[in-house]
């Protein structure tokens, strides 16, 4: 612009100024943008920007066999797949009335509390990051890993494991299976000092965290806030106790909570419900054994096959929150809708909204870890 | 918010623990050393193109799109045997390794390997569209990790039990023995059906069974017959006594029974009232009239194929027909408790509703002669079938007990009575010998209250021409089935009766040039007594109606009658068509039928009269 040409604008007296904060940020996790609106460097106003990730699944399901959806469902949330998995398989035998037999069930605990563990480690990494503790995150991940190699002698697959199917599952435990699941939670339980030492008890966590981005237990109710997030305002609900589903009821774990509904406590909830999934994960490796008999009920063809007319609403309890599919069957080969009632759309935008006002703006990336979204679920 | 205690103080030492981190293993792998995948591995495809047929199954089953059917010429292509020479390739950009195209795959020869990993470097393989061979993608035969597994395998390889009488009941009448499928039992089996279309390959006329088998399966009946009745006019017939080439073909059968593609045939005819049939069938009739003039000799399958395409295209059909009901070898060569006279009646009535006349009682040469036929007609169609029985010419065949089976099955049916016998020898291992073995025995049963029959074939039970589910029914009801016996002789007493069938060992039936020249131990004898002996080892044609002039005019070929593909034998006004020329079955002459049809059409929309 020549000199000549330029004038100055007039801006109104403001001393507000917006930053975007994503979709390619180290403070963002995965595809996912978020505006902020500061004074100095106070949040006044925050917008979330979801869409980055949009793939349409949903409506991709309603192209595809009830079979073929497996491949899909998975997707919709990368860190944490099995509930995916779980619930759909779930839904779908709702509409077509098949039983699940009793070792898949366990074996479906088994999946899911592995899964659990995998996100939470997951969480621990990326959280910790956010507060400057790089070492959390590289050993969060590399213990992942080791649950992932496990992942990967059960179903196949280290990420999507593609490993439910309505009416069981795809395969049984490999031998030595079980050995080597009882020697890797040996290992977590035997970790968790260190990262309580370099985590959970450092001060510069708890100095950063506590009383960051908190809520109450109402506010939390009001907003759709569920899982972990909830119970670290207190409320000690849980879909795996409150309306078991498999065979949770079978099962002895409690339902950890801490009161300040805080970025502090919303970690430490979680760090708590690891122990507690291992303690679930050492039940299941006692009783798998004992139960036998057949891992799948018998399906038809998937390349025809029918599922009756019917709805169903099947809702789970995932590492994020409550997790729930509404599959509406025409009678036909395939899902009429699929809807993904996922736990992070309401973390990741009403909830993170409300929480980043009034936080600093280095406070904002650890408000939106300490929720735990996952983006491609909020998208989906 | 004093939830959580943390140390306020720590210790200078404490950073010192860092060093006990150091010794250990580091947790990333260089990429030079892969660990192996593990016993499952979901990694790159693998695919023995041995056990592969080609059935397209993996490439409909795939959520990506990611597999394409690639035609390998050099491979074998033989529909008969149920194979194709297309191999599934893959997509890498596409696949998401979620192994349903294994788990779905008829012949478990599509795997998974351990294999994970595919970078290139230099002048490696640099695709990522990969056509798997049983080697791996790099020829490194990491193994199989998910491979075909009872656990994980989704082809329902079991048929739904067929309900039938138990063989005592049976034996007791020639009521139609095999009930049907129940409409949830037909769905059930319908739905196993993974759509490869081989059976279509395989069937002579090219029945469309993956769309009728996906109608039903749909529930929509009238559909699955409208899909019939585009390729099949006899399908109550061919839904009972198909030599179903189609279930030999089927994919599902390479590891377990096939679809019962016969028996679901029958089902939707059998569930679809007639005049919806008749309705359904008249589709696609025109409304006008050629004015050509066709007549055909015979109200056999391929005779009546002809006649219904045809009178769909508005042609004028007359039939000739010998006998006084139609249907020809299915009538009088097939008994009644495989092939209910009312189920054939039903499917030639949906024929003669479209226009179609029969001239019963009307033999050609006799009472109608074939120079009368040319003169009133644009085309004549030969399609009497193979009405004489062959003889062994064993000593003693000459004998008035030793008896042809077709002529048996014939007076079966036509209700006529004869010397019913105690204990008989059947002369033959097709299908024709166990039909006539197991009337028989209906009758025997009858009057004596016993069966004693002895079938006696040439083959070995290797190389049997009888359906096996036809010589396991013949067993059930008591009949003896032996495998590679020659006859030598029908010895007979003084008084003219018959005593036994003297057989000897086969050692070989064809010698080097495939001519038919059976080899015998004679060491290896064996005495068959019986009463009657019935020679089924096959039928001719009689054309002695062509008259010498004719027969003397046209073609010939090794004494059949010489034809092009269409049945146009060298006289331009003459065709033939069914057993007469080809054989050996039901579906063959509707298949026949139909390309006869086609070409009488195209000749006389060609010309004005093709007889001069």
């Amino acid at each position: 612009m020549r000199p000549e040409n330029y004038q100055a604008v007039n801006h109104p007296p403001s001393n507000e100024y917006e930053l975007n904060f994503g979709p390619n940020h180290p403070g963002i996790e995965g595809n996912y943008a978020f505006k902020v609106k500061l004074e100095g460097d106070i949040v006044v106003a925050a917008r979330a920007d979801a869409g980055y990730l949009h793939r349409g699944f949903e409506k991709l399901m309603e192209g595809r066999l009830w079979m073929q959806n497996l491949a899909i469902v998975p997707r919709i949330c990368v860190p944490d797949p099995v509930p995916m998995e779980v619930c759909y398989s779930m839904g779908v035998e709702a509409i077509g009335g098949l039983e699940v037999p009793a070792r898949a069930q366990w074996l479906r605990v088994l999946q899911l509390e592995l899964s659990r563990i995998a996100a939470h480690l997951f969480f621990f990494g990326g959280h910790a990051a956010t507060v400057g503790l790089y070492t959390t995150m590289f050993w969060g991940i590399a213990d992942r890993d080791l649950i992932l190699d496990l992942f990967e002698e059960m179903t196949g697959g280290r990420v999507y494991h593609i490993y439910n199917i309505p009416g069981g599952v795809r395969r049984d435990l490999p031998p030595g299976f079980l050995k080597r699941l009882n020697a890797l939670l040996d290992y977590l339980e035997s970790r968790l000092s260190d990262y309580d030492d370099l985590f959970f008890t450092n001060r510069v966590l708890v100095h950063r965290a506590r009383g960051v981005g908190a809520m109450d237990q109402k506010q939390a109710l009001e907003w759709g806030v569920t899982g972990p997030n909830l119970r670290a305002c207190g409320l000690p609900f849980d879909v795996r106790r409150d309306e078991p589903y498999l065979v949770y009821d079978q099962l002895d774990f409690e339902i950890p909570t801490y009161a300040a509904g805080d970025d502090l406590s919303r970690t430490l909830v979680r760090r708590a419900e690891l122990e507690q999934s291992v303690r679930i994960l050492r039940q299941v490796a006692e009783r798998l054994p004992s139960v036998e008999g057949p891992i799948r009920a018998p399906v038809p063809n998937p390349l025809a096959w029918n599922l009756p007319e019917g709805e169903s609403y099947t809702r789970i309890e995932s590492s994020k929150g409550e997790l729930a599919y509404y599959i509406l069957s025409t009678g036909g080969a395939k899902p009429y809708r699929v809807h993904v009632r996922g736990p992070s759309q309401m973390h990741a935008v009403q909830v993170l909204e409300k929480l980043a006002i009034g936080a600093r703006l280095e406070d904002v990336a650890q408000i939106v870890f300490s929720l735990d979204s996952c983006p491609p679920e909020v998208d989906r | 918010m004093s939830d959580v205690a943390y140390k306020s103080k720590g210790s200078v030492l404490n950073p010192l623990k860092a060093f006990s981190f150091m010794g250990r293993k580091a947790v990333t792998l260089p990429l030079d050393e892969p660990r192996d995948g593990a016993e499952y591995y979901r990694g790159f495809h693998v695919n023995d193109w041995e056990k592969c047929i080609g059935c397209r199954s993996c490439q409909k089953i795939c959520d990506n799109q990611a597999i394409t059917m690639v035609k390998i010429p050099s491979l074998p292509d033989d529909p008969v045997k149920g194979v194709r020479n297309e191999r599934p390739a893959i997509d890498y950009g596409r696949c998401c390794w979620c192994g349903l195209c294994v788990d779905v795959c008829p012949t478990g020869s599509l795997a998974l390997s351990r294999e994970y990993i595919h970078t290139c470097r230099g002048d490696e393989l640099d695709s990522y569209f990969i056509l798997p061979d049983p080697n791996g993608m790099h020829d490194k035969h990491y193994g199989f990790g998910w491979a075909k597994s009872p656990d994980s395998d989704l082809v329902d390889l079991n048929r739904r039990p067929m309900p039938e009488m138990a063989p005592q009941k049976r034996l007791q009448s020639f009521d139609e023995m095999v009930h049907g499928y129940s409409g949830q039992e037909a769905l059930l089996e319908a739905s196993r059906c993974v759509q490869c279309g081989l059976c279509l390959e395989s069937c002579p006329t090219h029945m469309d069974a993956p769309n009728y088998i996906r109608s039903i399966w749909e529930g929509n009946l009238e559909q699955a017959v409208r899909d019939i009745y585009q390729s099949n006019p006899f399908s109550s017939i061919c839904g009972r006594v198909c030599t179903h080439r189609c279930e030999t073909a089927c994919s599902i059968g390479r590891r377990g029974t096939p679809v019962a593609i016969r028996w679901l045939k029958r089902f939707a005819l059998d569930h679809v009232d007639h005049e919806t049939v008749k309705r359904i069938a008249a589709e696609g009739k025109g409304g006008y009239l050629s004015g050509h003039k066709v007549a055909i000799i015979g109200a056999g399958p391929a005779g009546l194929t002809t006649a219904f395409d045809l009178a769909k295209k508005g042609h004028e059909v007359v039939v000739y027909e010998a006998m006084e009901k139609p249907g020809g070898m299915t009538r009088y060569g097939i008994p009644e408790y495989r092939l209910p006279y009312a189920r054939l009646d039903e499917d030639v009535d949906v024929i003669t509703s479209l226009g179609v006349k029969i001239r019963y009682n009307t033999r050609i040469g006799k009472d109608v002669t074939l120079q009368q036929l040319e003169q009133d007609y644009d085309a004549v169609l030969i399609a009497i079938g193979m009405q004489l029985g062959r003889s062994t010419r064993v000593p003693g065949s000459d004998n008035p007990h030793v008896r042809k089976a077709i002529d048996l099955l014939r007076m079966i049916t036509r209700g006529e009575t004869f010397p019913v016998p105690r204990r008989a020898a059947v002369i033959g291992g097709g299908n024709v010998a166990m039909d006539t073995a197991r009337s028989v025995a209906r009758l025997q049963m009858k009057k004596y209250g016993k069966v004693d029959i002895t079938v006696t074939a040439l083959e070995d039970f290797d190389h049997f021409l009888a359906d096996p589910v036809e010589v396991e029914e013949a067993r059930e009801e008591g009949i003896e089935v032996l495998d590679a016996r020659g006859p030598v002789e029908c010895v007979i007493r003084e008084d003219g009766t018959l005593e036994c069938l003297r057989t000897v060992k086969v050692i070989s039936i064809f010698d080097e040039q495939g001519r038919f020249a059976p080899k015998y131990d004679d060491s290896d004898e064996q005495i068959h007594p019986a009463d009657m002996v019935i020679e089924a080892i096959g039928q001719m044609a009689d054309l002695s109606f062509l008259g010498e002039a004719l027969t003397e005019r046209l073609e010939w070929n090794r004494g059949r009658l010489k034809v092009d593909e269409n049945g146009r034998t060298s006289e331009p006004w003459l065709w033939a068509t069914g057993d007469v020329v080809h054989g050996p079955d039901v579906v063959h002459a509707v298949a026949d039928g139909h390309r006869t049809a086609n070409s009488i059409d195209t000749c006389l929309c060609g010309m004005e009269k093709v007889t001069q």
